[in-house]
């Protein structure tokens, strides 16, 4: 392996462009705002090139964590700075700076006001979403965590629609009270092992009561990010109101904070408590999928029931994370990786025609295969990927999951699996009522296929679904072994309290 | 102790400059001044020079005090490197107090000498505070801040408003010392010493202490809530917050609440430390209380002043969560906390000395409407400062609340830190609103512009501090630590 900070590289390089960016100063306008874009173009996609290092060096048969970079921080807390990826997160970095070059590219003409503001949010905000899955302190982690509230409220509040106030206020307290009560939480699991160390943590053992009252903390941070039924309601606001470009980074990468969050946090340091609350996650789960579904099929705005689906494609991820099997959990990482690129996609996709004709309203639309076969097509492979038919990367992790939850419980994945078929309702009715039928509305006559700047933004999020779907091992390789080494780690720990044998395995 | 010699007063050093700074200044003043006009900025312009320099001075005087514990004057005056952390903190939040203060005086005619002069008054009797060891020179120390308080707030004679603040706050002022002076005179009588050490040997042995003894503390702890303006002794706060002008405001949200703060400390770990039984559940009350107003009241307000008002009740409330722990740990977390206060208010006041429209000043909230697009800069400035007081990582201001909570849980008050956190929740609602103002809200008219050279260097710098103090928190830590170590060793 190199001898390089990649991960700080990777992790701070978008604030080069932010130095860079401030630094543009021209009497016109315009010129900043295009020398704004093109800096954070190469920027991002400077990272995303950088980032590749890892997809190639990555050592797939280890579960240790790699590129590892350690320096004391604040030395009287024990506290450093120390970053590492292993199986689990290689890939979400990798997802991360995968998005962030593509929404920029797709707020290239939709943004015309302040443009230079928001581009130095994208940056930063990809600063931190990076840092938050490299993170190996516990405060480190914290801090990359809640620093992303800030420039996603400013994202929302400004570029936002109509009612981009409320939602923007409602992202921000919803996700800081979950958790400013995980911050206590994290400071009780110092009180108790006296060291940050996310690594030193996984292997203490907490006392079982603590650790269902610290189990709770982290759950009300997480719940509320992936986010769970009954505390998901601040997603389909916040979606709605957002831009494009917010919307897509919000679905693809903030939404697995939780998912990541119970698999770095919960399992691995509090695996008494998680088994204790297995049943609280499995019914939240399916609440989930089911409820949000049937919402979904009532939704008139396209946004709206897109953000719906992400909710119940996330229950599925909660389901299989909490079913300790290997099937399971690795169904959940490939579910989380797979809507991190398709509801990206299709919110990319509503963000398309929206540009054109300026509502989200799906009874505005119909019979637009007839003006924009491309777009149609497009639109298809993403809604099929969120239905999860095979050949799309939704397939692989909805089946993996299902397979785990056969395994842990039969009625959960009883339950869980009427979500596929939810899923496959409303998904196809929205494609239905937009694409098929008969042109007739008056301002659709003279709506214009995508251009080359929205094929590209295309072009790499197709690729990269058909690929998940067909050939999965490149992605489940990189956790396997992760993967194994955590459920080995939960339960040995499970073993040691006796709490096995309560499991049944 | 033999008396008749002299007192050692190398400790007191920094005190007694300024002593004589003040006396010369006075001089300078009286004499420079040939007329009696009340708006002479020439000569306001010298003595404010003159007396940032010697709070500047009086800084580097600490050095050769800085380190191992020394008390002097027959045991009324201790200074020790918890005294010196503070004290510094308390001279550079004077400076700029000055610092900020100059182009208002002057455009409000208020430009009088004697400004500056008060604020080194203050300053000097805030130093003896701190350095207090005694019930009798904390009292003396107390009154000579306060005093030069009252009449700061009324500085502009001729306005209703800094005059009833002004007023207000020395009723209310008055009423505080008295509780304190009561208090102390029943400490005295049951314990029958006013030294801080000798009290401290007395409640060492761990037995019962007697009622009346507890009662002089309980009003010990009023009098000194009223002075941090802790819930339910806050009413003052923002009448006075509002009336005054607004510099002397931004001084009174910084300086003394610092100096008082740093007493509390003093007192309630020092001769008090041992009875911590006795009075930690009520500076749990207290800051529970004060987090809970600050975070509440402040949704409704309009006036901006007012809300940093409430905003400080908030902050003195998770202040006091470091002394409800009364462990090192904790004092450690109000320390830092203290220093990230200071820079965070200081800048955020200088912003709100710059809403200024047509020579006015505004002071609404909704007067920052669209300020994102009319002077970016400072509205950026004020966004920073703005999450930093929220408490949003990777400001500043999120590492004050993590080390006063950190002590909180450590001290098993885990209770006090979720209503702590919860509260900060509620608090971060008002600070986004006034981001929501600036940015997602339509200008209606813009700031005059540009700011004045100092107001551009002290915002620039605060706001560079609250943004990078997560690069290199190591000097401001280990000094709280080693501040709050001396203070559990004396």
């Amino acid at each position: 392996m190199l001898d390089l900070p990649l991960l700080t590289i990777l992790t701070f390089a978008p604030l080069v462009g932010v130095l860079a960016i401030l630094i543009i100063r021209h009497d016109d306008p315009e010129v900043v705002a295009m020398n704004a874009r093109n800096v954070a173009l190469f920027v991002s996609s400077g990272v995303f090139l950088l980032s590749l290092l890892l997809w190639f060096t990555f050592d797939r048969t280890t579960a240790d964590f790699q590129w590892v970079e350690k320096v004391a921080w604040m030395e009287d807390f024990g506290i450093s700075y120390h970053m590492g990826v292993d199986g689990i997160s290689v890939l979400f970095v990798m997802l991360t700076t995968l998005l962030t070059p593509i929404c920029v590219l797709a707020s290239w003409t939709s943004i015309k006001d302040r443009v230079k503001e928001y581009m130095i949010c994208f940056l930063i905000l990809e600063t931190f979403m990076i840092g938050m899955f490299c993170a190996l302190d516990l405060f480190l982690f914290y801090i990359f965590f809640e620093a992303v509230l800030i420039p996603m409220f400013i994202i929302i509040g400004i570029w936002g629609g109509a009612r981009r106030v409320y939602a923007a206020f409602k992202l921000f307290l919803y996700t800081l009270l979950g958790s400013v009560l995980m911050l206590v939480a994290m400071l009780t699991m110092y009180y108790y092992a006296g060291t940050t160390d996310m690594l030193e943590l996984m292997a203490y053992n907490f006392p079982i009561e603590a650790q269902k009252w610290m189990w709770l903390a982290f759950f009300a941070s997480f719940a509320v990010k992936v986010p769970m039924w009954p505390v998901h309601t601040w997603l389909p606001d916040a979606h709605v109101e957002a831009p494009t470009a917010g919307s897509v980074i919000l679905a693809g990468v903030l939404l697995k904070f939780g998912g990541y969050g119970f698999l770095r946090f919960s399992l691995p340091m509090m695996p008494e408590a998680s088994l204790y609350f297995t049943p609280l996650m499995y019914t939240l789960s399916i609440i989930a999928v089911i409820y949000t579904s049937l919402v979904a099929l009532a939704q008139e705005d396209m946004k709206k029931l897109i953000a719906y689906s992400s909710i119940a494609h996330m229950g599925f991820v909660t389901v299989g994370t909490f079913t300790l099997t290997t099937q399971g959990i690795e169904g959940a990482i490939y579910q989380m990786l797979s809507h991190g690129v398709v509801s990206a996609a299709l919110f990319l996709v509503v963000g398309v025609v929206y540009d054109r004709i300026h509502t989200r309203e799906i009874a505005a639309y119909g019979g637009l295969v007839n003006r924009m076969p491309a777009y149609a097509l497009t639109f298809m492979v993403f809604a099929m990927a969120s239905v999860g038919l095979p050949g799309t990367g939704g397939f692989v992790g909805e089946v993996l999951v299902l397979v785990g939850a056969f395994k842990a419980n039969t009625w959960v994945a009883a339950f869980t699996a009427t979500g596929v078929i939810l899923g496959a309702a409303y998904t196809l009715y929205l494609y239905r009522r937009i694409i098929f039928g008969e042109l007739t509305k008056e301002n659709l006559m003279k709506i214009t296929d995508m251009n080359r700047r929205e094929m590209a933004i295309f072009a790499p999020l197709l690729f990269i679904t058909i690929w998940m779907g067909v050939y999965p091992s490149s992605f489940l390789d990189f956790m396997h072994v992760s993967v194994e080494h955590l459920i080995d780690q939960v339960n040995t720990s499970l073993a040691q309290s006796g709490m096995l044998e309560l499991a049944g395995r | 102790m033999p008396m008749a010699e002299m007192p050692n007063i190398v400790p007191a050093l920094p005190e007694l400059f300024l002593a004589g700074v003040i006396m010369l200044l006075l001089m300078f003043g009286v004499f420079q001044r040939g007329g009696l006009n009340d708006n002479d900025s020439g000569v306001f312009r010298i003595v404010s020079m003159l007396s940032i320099v010697s709070l500047i001075l009086a800084v580097f005087l600490l050095v050769p005090v800085a380190g191992a514990r020394a008390v002097t004057f027959s045991g009324m005056f201790v200074t020790d490197q918890f005294a010196v952390f503070c004290k510094a903190l308390v001279l550079i939040a004077a400076a700029l107090g000055i610092i900020v203060s100059q182009d208002f005086m002057e455009r409000h005619n208020v430009a009088r000498f004697e400004f500056p002069i008060l604020v080194v008054f203050a300053a000097l009797g805030m130093l003896l505070m701190i350095s207090a060891n005694d019930l009798i020179s904390l009292y003396v120390g107390l009154e000579m801040q306060s005093l030069s308080l009252y009449v700061m707030a009324s500085i502009q004679r001729d306005d209703n408003r800094a005059t009833e603040a002004g007023l207000k706050y020395f009723v209310l002022g008055a009423v505080a010392s008295g509780l304190l002076l009561y208090g102390s005179s029943l400490v005295y009588g049951f314990a029958g010493t006013t030294n801080f050490d000798a009290l401290a040997t007395l409640f060492s042995g761990g037995h019962e202490v007697s009622t009346g003894l507890v009662i002089g503390i309980v009003f010990i702890l009023a009098g000194l809530s009223f002075k941090v303006s802790a819930v339910p002794f806050h009413m003052w706060t923002p009448d006075v917050y509002e009336g005054a002008p607004t510099p002397v405001t931004a001084f009174f949200a910084v300086a003394p609440k610092i100096a008082a703060l740093a007493l509390f400390l003093r007192v309630m770990i020092g001769p008090f430390g041992d009875l911590l039984v006795h009075w930690q559940q009520i500076i749990v009350v207290v800051s529970v209380l004060s987090m809970a107003l600050g975070a509440l009241a402040a949704i409704n307000q309009r006036n901006i002043k007012r809300l940093m008002a409430y905003s400080s009740i908030g902050h003195v409330g998770y202040a006091l969560v470091g002394l409800a722990a009364g462990t090192e740990q904790g004092v450690k977390g109000v320390l830092v906390y203290l220093a990230i206060y200071l820079v965070m208010n200081v800048g955020t006041f200088a912003c709100i000395l710059c809403m200024r429209r047509g020579g006015r000043m505004v002071e609404g909230i909704d007067d920052l409407a669209g300020l994102g697009k009319t002077n970016p800069m400072l509205a950026a400035t004020l966004v920073v400062f703005m999450f930093s007081l929220a408490g949003i990582p990777p400001l500043a201001g999120f590492f004050g609340k993590l080390y006063v909570f950190v002590a909180a849980i450590e001290a098993q008050l885990y209770a006090l830190a979720i209503i702590g956190v919860v509260a900060s929740v509620i608090g971060a609602f008002y600070y986004l609103r006034i981001i929501k103002v600036m940015y997602f809200d339509e200008a209606i008219d813009h700031f005059d512009t540009p700011i004045g050279r100092e107001m551009r260097f002290v915002i620039g710098v605060t706001s560079v501090i609250v943004v990078l103090f997560f690069v290199y928190p190591t000097p401001i830590l280990s000094s709280a630590a080693a501040a709050a170590a001396a203070l559990f060793a004396g």
